[in-house]
């Protein structure tokens, strides 16, 4: 990055995560079932993309830190992949 | 020799070349310490998939308001640590050095909170392999959810505490004039090692605060 980001689109991503934290507690006293589990990881997903892009300035960067950044995320995908495959098709029987 | 120069180590070609090498290195150890935190993240979505209701109910003795606060905590020193990055960049001494010692301070807080947590479930006879004793169902799924609780939080509040660590040198650097808007890397990498212990907390907190509900 060339220039520095201007403070105020710090303050205003604070402001987004602060809201977005008291969405996801609300939302624990919300009986929502196994759907409170895919809105409080996407509400998580979405607070790291703003700290992501905007506090660790990948919005801001060339291709090639994306590249960097995002392979950790893929290496993680692959060991969640990989392993879940197996404990969650556990039980079940491939029969003809 | 000019300031640009002097700042610009000679295998580079210049100092955006340079600047970005730190950072594509400091993305690879991060991407070290995804790996190292996915492990633990693995564990517990494994145990969990194996025992909702335990996990659930093992969940509700954590302290949801001390881990908003300290939610709240990180997330605002994440906002102070961007801020001390902009500060450097714009050649501002003092401000960096005072938001520095914020983002510090800020850690030191959550830590603090953590050991109020800490101690909370220690009277509550909630950590295993020293005074575990459940008082609902299935006691050794819920201990096996506090085992893992005990282990990411404790990592994470390592993590924090070896930022603090750093910062604290990196503030004893600023005050000493080490840095410009030429020269601010370790102002940055600190910064996104910082961030990155923030997002480690921001799956944490729903993982293992939310999950059961209230």
């Amino acid at each position: 990055m060339d220039r520095p980001v201007a403070t105020k689109i710090y303050y205003r991503v604070w402001i987004v995560l602060v809201i977005l934290l008291a969405v996801t507690v609300a939302s624990a006293y919300v009986h929502l079932g196994a759907l409170s589990i895919a809105i409080n990881l996407a509400i998580a997903v979405a607070k790291a993309l703003l700290i992501l892009l905007f506090f660790m300035h990948l919005r801001y960067s060339s291709r090639l830190t994306w590249l960097f950044a995002a392979a950790g995320f893929v290496w993680l995908i692959i060991l969640f992949g990989l392993t879940l495959s197996d404990y969650l098709t556990r039980g079940r029987l491939f029969t003809l | 020799m000019s300031e640009r120069e002097s700042a610009l180590a000679h295998q580079f070609d210049d100092v955006r070349q340079q600047r970005e090498a730190a950072t594509l290195g400091m993305w690879i150890f991060l991407a070290t310490e995804v790996m190292f935190f996915g492990a633990l993240f693995l564990g517990f979505s494994v145990y969990r998939a194996a025992y909702p209701e335990a996990f659930a109910e093992a969940s509700r003795h954590t302290d949801l308001l001390l881990g908003s606060v300290n939610t709240v905590v990180l997330l605002t020193s994440s906002l102070t640590m961007a801020l001390a990055v902009h500060a450097a960049q714009t050649d501002r001494r003092e401000t960096l050095v005072r938001l520095l010692l914020l983002t510090m301070l800020l850690g030191a807080a959550f830590l603090g909170v953590k050991g109020v947590e800490y101690y909370e479930e220690y009277a509550a006879h909630l950590v295993p392999a020293l005074n575990f004793a459940y008082p609902g169902d299935h006691p050794e799924q819920a201990e096996l959810y506090f085992y893992l609780y005990f282990a990411m939080t404790g990592l994470h509040a390592l993590h924090i505490f070896a930022g603090i660590s750093v910062l604290a040198a990196v503030a004893f650097m600023a005050r000493r004039g080490r840095f410009s808007p030429l020269y601010y890397t370790p102002v940055e990498l600190t910064g996104l090692y910082w961030h990155f212990v923030d997002i480690v907390w921001v799956f944490l907190f729903p993982l293992l605060y939310l999950i059961g509900g209230r």
